[in-house]
């Protein structure tokens, strides 16, 4: 099967994305993601202000059959939520890379991006 | 152990099908999407495999006997073309598995069964069922034939229509919880008006070299494991290894709520130990919970009072594609149990509001 995976984004080997520019950057999971997990029914996500650390755990999404961690790709504080996924968790599975976003961050710590993937990398992983 | 696979593993993998490990059995879990299966089912209809389902004959003169010491219910009262649903309980009462007696057409002028274990339980119960014969000095021969046979459940409203195409009329006119043995594509099969998703349905055995020549006799949604437990929670059906187990939520046919699979005047292993309890009532009863608080409940969650005292666990939850909220189900401390009384769940380290809820779920079709 063929997963869509954007040019211009970064990825975590756990299958979240960041999309990066010189004040914030947006959060999610990939198609790779929504398609393993299958019908999303709950998403968990941390509050504006909370800071999250990267490679660790900062929400929860749930299908109807599985319960998976989320993982921050890079350390920040919360700047916006993607409340609507409170009510339309199906988002994540109808459009992971836009309307499915989670989080918006200000990173704190710009070299780690470094330490994250490539669109053709992260292609690679999931092959 | 080495993984065991149904007859078409292979036709499932190539519709697209992944696959999660059940009861030792590599088994479909997802064609389409969870919600896509269910609604098929409960709206027109569906096709499970359920091949990794145990099958037991037991064939004799007192295979009538040894069946009925074996199981809860009243096996004599089953005449040929006749099943039951029952439990196998231990001396103290609790469920080792819950299981279908078929009574099939008798064998050289003796009573023949057929049962039904849940996957992985078949040596198991094979054993126990010759260890029970041998003790009891009865004459009946006992048959793993777990590897003879495909099964496959079609369900739903339409399922009626579906089996009147691909059988003929004949089979529609099974009475829930009859069987028959009947020639499909020239292959002679075994159809049951039973199921396990509180649809109209039929299960249907067939030998395993005819697997995919049925399989594909039938047009409509395969379903896999996922949607298969989304319809049964919805119901409020046990799943064995889950909602009981003799090791690990060891729990007597009255706690779950099962105590109409018990003929206290049959004479079976467990039935003092249960005789006991019915007049003494159980501690905990098995409930319906529907979440209030956003969170979704799940197998091992703790229930607890206002005041964070626990009373109670949860043993299965999902997100109800029915009704599209959060259902669980599990123990509570009886004074608790009721209808409507408000609880709460502790959905990782946070207390959500729910409230016991009336099962099923969802009204029963069938």
């Amino acid at each position: 099967m063929d997963f869509d995976v954007p040019e211009g984004l970064r990825y975590l080997e756990s299958h979240e994305w960041a999309q990066i520019d010189s004040i914030k950057a947006q959060i999610g999971i990939t198609d790779f993601a929504q398609d393993e997990l299958g019908d999303v029914v709950f998403v968990e996500l941390p509050a504006v202000g909370d800071k999250i650390d990267a490679k660790e755990a900062f929400g929860v999404v749930e299908s109807i059959k599985a319960v998976s961690d989320l993982y921050a790709p890079i350390s920040g504080e919360v700047t916006a939520v993607n409340e609507a996924l409170f009510n339309q968790p199906e988002l994540v599975n109808d459009d992971p890379f836009d309307d499915g976003w989670m989080l918006q961050i200000a990173p704190s710590d710009e070299t780690e991006l470094d330490e994250l993937l490539s669109a053709a990398e992260y292609r690679e992983q999931i092959a | 152990m080495l993984q065991r696979h149904p007859p078409l593993a292979d036709v499932h993998t190539a519709a697209g099908a992944s696959t999660t490990e059940f009861g030792g059995w590599e088994m479909p879990v997802e064609f389409d999407s969870i919600r896509t299966e269910h609604a098929a089912v409960r709206e027109s209809v569906g096709i499970f495999d359920v091949s990794h389902m145990s099958q037991i004959e037991v064939i004799g003169p007192d295979s009538t006997e040894l069946t009925n010491r074996l199981t809860t219910n009243d096996v004599t009262a089953l005449s040929p073309s006749d099943a039951q649903y029952a439990c196998i309980t231990r001396e103290d009462g609790v469920i080792l598995d819950d299981t279908v007696v078929y009574r099939c057409a008798d064998h050289d002028g003796h009573p023949a069964y057929l049962f039904i274990p849940n996957a992985g339980h078949d040596r198991q119960f094979t054993d126990r069922w010759i260890d029970h014969r041998d003790e009891w000095d009865l004459d009946a021969s006992i048959e793993n034939t777990t590897d003879q046979w495909a099964m496959f459940a079609v369900q739903g409203p339409e399922s009626s229509a579906l089996l009147a195409q691909v059988v003929d009329d004949s089979v529609t006119a099974l009475n829930r919880f009859e069987h028959t043995t009947i020639d499909i594509s020239g292959f002679e099969c075994r159809i049951a008006r039973t199921g396990y998703t509180g649809e109209n349905g039929f299960e249907i055995l067939c030998p395993t070299q005819a697997a995919e020549t049925i399989w594909n006799e039938f047009d409509c949604q395969p379903c896999g494991l996922g949607a298969r437990d989304t319809l049964r929670i919805e119901m409020g059906f046990l799943l064995s290894g889950q909602d009981f187990d003799p090791d690990d939520q060891p729990r007597t046919p009255y706690e779950a709520s099962v105590g109409f699979t018990i003929d206290l005047e049959t004479e079976f292993v467990g039935r003092d130990a249960l005789s006991d309890q019915r007049e003494a009532e159980t501690d905990q009863q098995f409930v319906g919970i529907t979440m209030l608080d956003r969170g979704v409940p799940r197998e091992g969650y703790t229930v607890v009072d206002s005041d964070g005292e626990q009373i109670g666990e949860l043993t299965s939850g999902t997100m109800s594609p029915t009704r599209n909220e959060p259902i669980g189900l599990g123990y509570l401390d009886a004074p608790r149990a009721a209808p409507g009384q408000s609880v709460e769940i502790v959905v990782r380290g946070n207390r959500k509001r729910a409230e016991v809820t009336n099962l099923p779920f969802v009204s029963k079709q069938s």
